[in-house]
């Protein structure tokens, strides 16, 4: 695992990437929720890489083992997972009521939309 | 479907990196629920997108430069797996050596999260709750939703 | 989905299976993997699918939204009052070592105390959410 090195940091980063051209080039809502998604899945791995030890195990501790990964990033990924899911929802929830007043997912039809309203 | 498998194989990874909790848990979300509300979305926006020749090859560029100057940064991270990287010597040696002692069960990721960080694992219970409401004031019932629309006839 | 047979059986065969399985992570998670939040998402899932098998009606009728409404709240409450029950009993916020006569075993206690509670917000918010989004696109097509 040691010449593990630096790739797994080289793969975060090609995915943040990836969601952020997402986020930014995208003009659709949804599209823009699970770009932002991919980015939050790329902060998981991070943290988690950074709690990896070489040679070491799950931190569940037992008479066989000395050498355990560090539990912290695992308890504040763990719970950053579910709010995760929980404030996606929240956005999606947002996406349909806009779908539901402006008929689009649309940034520009949006615009549009709120332009002739005014 | 290619979100589902996405988590699924991300899961896969944090069990490769150790993380039979956080693997656990983004299994049961990813591959579950997070697909359900995201298909259910697409259900009630429509799967279909104006094509649309928006300028992408600015994007493309910023994320160029992000990515280079973070690819640059990462340099100096520790390697993976590095038992001496600064961000094993402060907390999580106590954590691993006194949890037995101190709170009395074997896996350290529930004792931190329940004991010793307890205080943010309420913060983030009263977040998903808050998150929860939040959704259910947009997509309410059905009755309130009917009189929204009748008052806004009137509005017009 | 009504004439899916094979789909319908193997879906009442899997969801006790599914909610016994969240049960085993909710209480065992002291010793292994496992934990509130996992077992909270599991259960959610298990009432999830059988919504979106036999349909929301029957879904909400085995567990009406208002009921739900009421178990997310208690969940955070029943975390805080297991907070506040240190301060009663002479320690801190959160404290778990004064609530049994040992520290270990108040630390007990207090982990298992909190977990459920965080196992029935996560569950109640999620079933909370699916019913909504599929509430809403029923409401749309009607």
């Amino acid at each position: 695992m040691s010449n593990l090195g630096l790739y797994n940091y080289w793969i975060v980063i090609t995915l943040m990437m990836i969601g952020f051209y997402t986020v930014m080039a995208s003009h659709n809502l949804v599209k823009t929720l699970i770009g932002l998604n991919i980015f939050q899945t790329s902060v998981f791995m991070l943290y988690i890489s950074f709690g990896k030890i070489a040679n070491g195990t799950a931190p569940i501790l037992s008479e066989s083992h000395t050498l355990y990964a560090n539990p912290l990033p695992h308890v504040l990924i763990l719970t950053a997972i579910v709010v995760g899911v929980a404030t996606t929802a929240l956005g999606l929830a947002l996406v349909v009521r806009i779908k539901d007043a402006f008929g689009a997912v649309d940034e520009e039809t949006i615009t549009l939309e709120e332009e002739k309203e005014e | 479907m290619l979100f589902s498998a996405f988590s699924l194989l991300s899961a896969g990874l944090f069990v490769a990196l150790d993380a039979v909790d956080v693997a656990f848990t983004e299994a049961a979300v990813g591959a579950g629920i997070s697909t359900i509300l995201a298909l259910a979305t697409l259900a009630l926006t429509g799967a279909r997108q104006e094509a649309g020749t928006h300028h992408k090859v600015a994007p493309l560029i910023v994320v160029i430069i992000t990515g280079s100057v973070l690819i640059y940064a990462s340099i100096d991270i520790p390697p993976v797996g590095d038992s001496q990287a600064p961000s094993h010597l402060h907390v999580a040696p106590r954590y691993l050596n006194q949890s037995m002692k101190e709170v009395g069960i074997p896996n350290v990721v529930t004792s931190v999260l329940a004991s010793y960080r307890g205080y943010d694992t309420l913060g983030e219970v009263t977040v998903i709750l808050t998150a929860g409401i939040g959704v259910l004031a947009l997509l309410g019932g059905r009755r309130r939703k009917k009189e929204r629309t009748k008052s806004g006839d009137k509005e017009e | 989905m009504e004439h899916h047979h094979i789909l319908r059986t193997i879906t009442k065969l899997l969801i006790p299976i599914i909610l016994l399985f969240a049960l085993y992570v909710q209480f065992h998670g002291d010793f292994g993997p496992g934990g509130g939040f996992q077992a909270g998402v599991i259960f959610g899932s298990g009432i999830i699918l059988y919504g979106i098998v036999f349909g929301l009606d029957k879904a909400m009728a085995v567990i009406p939204p208002s009921v739900l409404r009421v178990l997310a709240a208690l969940g955070v409450l029943l975390y805080g009052g297991v907070g506040l029950t240190g301060i009663f009993l002479g320690g801190q916020f959160l404290d778990y070592s004064v609530l049994a006569a040992e520290p270990t075993k108040g630390q007990h206690l207090g982990i298992l105390l909190i977990e459920l509670g965080v196992g029935t917000t996560v569950a109640a918010i999620m079933i909370l959410l699916f019913f909504a989004f599929a509430g809403f696109n029923r409401e749309e097509r009607g």
